[in-house]
Parts: C-alpha cells; sequence; structure tokens
C-alpha cells in the first residue's frame, strides 16, 4: 500500500504539491490526469525518493520514503518506475540494459538474471531484440524496454510518468497495450498520463491535479461522465 | 646520392632515447590519468565552489609552462628539501601532475555529459551511486572522453621532450647530441619525427579501434 499524507513540495519559491492526500491500495490502479505543471510527475519521483518533500509523509508498505534511516536503495527495488523519456543505457544491449540492476542491486546470477529479462522482454514484445543495442530500437520498443527492465526487478509498485508523451502518434498503443496488460494482471500501478482513454480504460480511479493540489479523485466514469470540480470539467472539454 | 655518418650504434641511441620517452610517458599518463580521474569526480561531487582550491591547485599546472615548472620543481627538491632526488623521478612527478590538471577537466566533462535522467534511471533501479558510478556513468563518460584523453596522451608524449631540463636523456636531447656530433641536422630530425610519430601512431590508432567498437549506431 501506497500512503501520501499531506505532501507538500517546492522547487525554489515554486509550489509544486500543495498537501496531497492520496492511498493507493495493492493492485489498484490510478491514473493521474491533469495540466502540465500540476504536480503530477513530481509526486511520482516524490514516491521513491528520487525528489525530498517539505513536508508530509510517503509510506510505502509502512516505511516511510523520506524517512533519514530509509534505505532508498532497497526500497527503490520494489517500486519500479518508467520515465517520460526511455533512458536506455546506450552502451549496453537489451538484454544487458534488463539484466544490470537484478545483477547488480539483487546480486542474481548471471544465467538466472538473463531468465528473468528474458521472460519480461517476451512479455513486452521484445524477444527477438535481445542483443540489440537501444540506438537501433525506435521509441516504443525503447519504452518497452524500459518497462521490462523495471519489471526484471520484480517490483511490487509500478509508476508511469507520461510514458507515451515522448512518442510518435503510432508507437503510443503498443505501449499502452504493455500498460493495460500489466494492470489486467494485477499489477499495482500509478499512471500520469494525458491518454483519456486509456485512463478510462484501465483505471480503478482517476485523480485529477489541479496547480499542485488533487482537485478531484473518483471511478472513472465519474470522472469522465460527471466531474464534480469545474476545473475537471473545463480540463476535460479541453483535452477532447 | 646521399652521404651519412649514422651509424647503427647511434640508431641504437637514438632507440633509447625514444624508449626514455615512452617509458617518462607511459608512467605520467599512468599516474596523471588515475589523479585526473580522482580529482575529476572530487570536482563534480563537491561543485563547483567546494572545489574551488583544488580548481586552483590544478590551474597551476596548467597555466606554468611545463619548462618553468620542470625547472622550479628540480631546484624544490635539491635546494629547499635537500633531497636527492633523479632527474627521472622529478620529470614523471611533474609532468604526472601536469597530465592530472588537464586529465581532471576531460573527466569532469565526461561525467557532466552523462545525462542525469540516465542516471536517474539508475538510482531508480535501486543502484547505488558508486553502482551508477561503476556501470553506467564511467562506461558512458569515457566514450565521451577518449578522444580528448588521446589528444592529452599524445601532448605529453611530445611535451616529454621538456624534460631534458632536469638531465633525462629522451628522444630530443638524444637527437641533439648527436647533432652536436654529426652535425646533419635536418637529416636527424627528420629522423626523431619519424621515431616520435611511430610512437604515436599506434595510439591514435588504438583510440580509433575503440571509438569505433564502442559506436552502436
Amino acid at each position: 500500500m501506497i500512503e501520501i499524507q499531506n505532501v507538500h513540495k517546492s522547487f525554489g519559491p515554486l509550489k509544486v504539491l500543495k498537501g496531497i492526500d492520496l492511498t493507493v491500495e495493492k493492485g489498484e490502479v490510478v491514473t493521474v490526469i491533469g495540466g502540465s505543471g500540476s504536480g503530477k510527475s513530481t509526486l511520482l519521483t516524490c514516491i521513491n525518493g528520487l525528489e525530498p518533500i517539505d513536508s508530509g509523509r510517503i509510506l510505502v508498505d509502512g516505511t516511510e520514503v523520506h524517512a533519514r534511516t530509509t534505505d532508498l536503495n532497497r526500497l527503490r527495488q520494489k517500486i519500479g518506475i518508467v520515465f517520460q523519456q526511455w533512458n536506455a543505457f546506450p552502451h549496453l544491449t537489451v538484454l544487458e540494459n534488463v539484466t544490470l540492476a537484478p545483477r547488480k542491486v539483487l546480486g542474481i546470477d548471471k544465467a538466472e538474471a538473463e531468465a528473468i529479462a528474458e521472460k519480461q522482454l517476451r512479455h513486452v514484445g521484445l524477444g527477438d531484440k535481445l542483443s540489440t543495442f537501444p540506438s537501433r530500437l525506435s521509441g516504443g520498443q525503447q519504452q518497452r524496454m524500459a518497462i521490462a527492465r523495471a519489471l526484471a526487478m520484480s517490483p511490487d509498485y509500478m509508476l508511469f510518468d507520461e510514458v507515451t508523451s515522448a512518442l510518435d502518434p503510432q508507437l503510443v498503443g503498443e505501449v499502452l497495450e504493455t500498460l493495460k496488460m500489466l494492470a489486467e494482471e494485477g499489477m499495482t500501478m500509478i499512471c500520469v498520463t494525458h491518454e483519456m482513454a486509456f485512463a478510462r480504460d484501465v483505471s480503478d480511479r482517476v485523480a485529477y491535479f489541479h496547480k499542485g493540489i488533487m482537485a478531484e479523485i473518483g471511478a472513472p466514469e465519474q470522472i469522465f461522465g460527471d466531474p464534480q470540480h469545474l476545473e475537471t470539467r473545463a480540463f476535460l472539454a479541453s483535452v477532447r | 646520392m646521399f652521404n651519412t655518418a649514422l651509424s647503427a650504434a647511434d640508431l641504437v641511441f637514438l632507440a633509447k632515447g625514444a624508449g626514455m620517452t615512452i617509458l617518462v610517458t607511459a608512467i605520467s599518463v599512468a599516474i596523471g590519468t588515475l589523479l585526473g580521474i580522482l580529482f575529476g569526480v572530487i570536482r563534480v561531487q563537491l561543485g563547483a565552489k567546494l572545489s574551488l582550491p583544488l580548481t586552483f591547485f590544478l590551474d597551476i599546472f596548467r597555466s606554468v609552462p611545463l619548462l618553468i615548472q620542470l625547472v622550479l620543481a628540480n631546484a624544490f627538491m635539491g635546494m629547499v628539501l635537500r633531497l636527492q632526488v633523479s632527474g627521472f623521478t622529478v620529470a614523471c612527478g611533474v609532468l604526472s601532475l601536469y597530465t592530472a590538471a588537464y586529465c581532471a577537466e576531460i573527466v569532469r566533462g565526461g561525467i557532466d555529459a552523462v545525462p542525469a535522467t540516465t542516471r536517474r534511471a539508475a538510482r531508480s533501479l535501486g543502484m547505488s551511486w558508486m553502482q551508477d558510478m561503476r556501470y553506467i556513468v564511467a562506461p558512458l563518460a569515457t566514450r565521451i572522453a577518449l578522444p580528448s584523453w588521446i589528444g592529452l596522451a599524445l601532448g605529453v608524449m611530445k611535451d616529454s621532450a621538456l624534460v631534458y631540463v632536469v638531465q633525462v636523456t629522451e628522444l630530443l636531447k638524444s637527437t641533439q647530441i648527436l647533432i652536436t656530433r654529426l652535425q646533419e641536422p635536418l637529416f636527424l630530425l627528420l629522423i626523431c619525427g619519424a621515431f616520435y610519430f611511430l610512437i604515436s601512431f599506434p595510439l591514435a590508432r588504438f583510440g580509433g579501434y575503440l571509438e569505433k567498437r564502442w559506436s552502436h549506431d
């Protein structure tokens, strides 16, 4: 379970998160929508401790992420994150990209790590690209590789930060299909996205962020069918 | 058509000088690179402000002519510290620091060129700072820094000609000795130049080979 309690975060004078409260249960898929600068991506980087927070608490399975005593490297092993820019390790093959962390962080031996990586890469449809270098892959393939790389650590939670935003339109579908598949398999996910159809289809709950505040959260039918908040209505009208 | 007094023994003498050039260069580049990596990483980690003293220290070695550094270091060892240090040691010591000063900049540039987002991806997989440095930053920065480093190594090799001022008989000094005796300056400088080329060429080619091997495009 991920518990976000009254989290505030600013970059210099800019207040990005102004008291966010959100609890995500095991097996739940929560999508976060909202305009740019609404703080939704920042929230994800705070959840796995890549960014410090100003006040409030984030608990992952009861462990406080920003507590001084928390071993972040250990905590991050159970929280996979995939970014808008897929950030392949360009000097490693697809297989090596995926085996690196399991081998070095989890200490799994090479053969076993490769077996895990192959399974995950086949899972995202890259079973035939094992010895290819990332520069030879399309954006969509690199993004799916990044997903496999995160999955190879067997995380309990997956965070997706606008994973289709940097892709050519014709490549968006293949990545969204991969996310849908994960959601159907029961992975606990928080997805920041601009893909409204995707949000409606896969989410258990949809959260609408506006200027650092979670203006509204509810079932997708409610958010998309009967938004309560004025801002939510305006936002949904603008993206339709 | 062409008469020269150059004997086989003279060629061996030149080859020995070339050997000294290679030795001084190899030692200095090896020590200088290790120190340069250390200084470069320290500079990146501490940031511009905190590493100012180190930057200032390294700038001295980058801005004072090598010839002056060699003479002063030699005098300092003998007259101030009253240490019996061989010219060879002084030469290697000064050239190492000189190399380190330039190498630190190359290393810093290489590390800075690794995208922050790539490093963040590594950390988000649970890798520690050290693992990120070792498995992501080091290989990527090495690829970026290699051409500059090869240039530095070749430069140090040629700059090592100056160590004659601390009584080290390297390739150029050996050539000068022969010129004084044989009075054939142009011919001997031609041969000396050929020796330098023979030393540099494999290093430059090796750099080219590595660059090619590392590019996956």
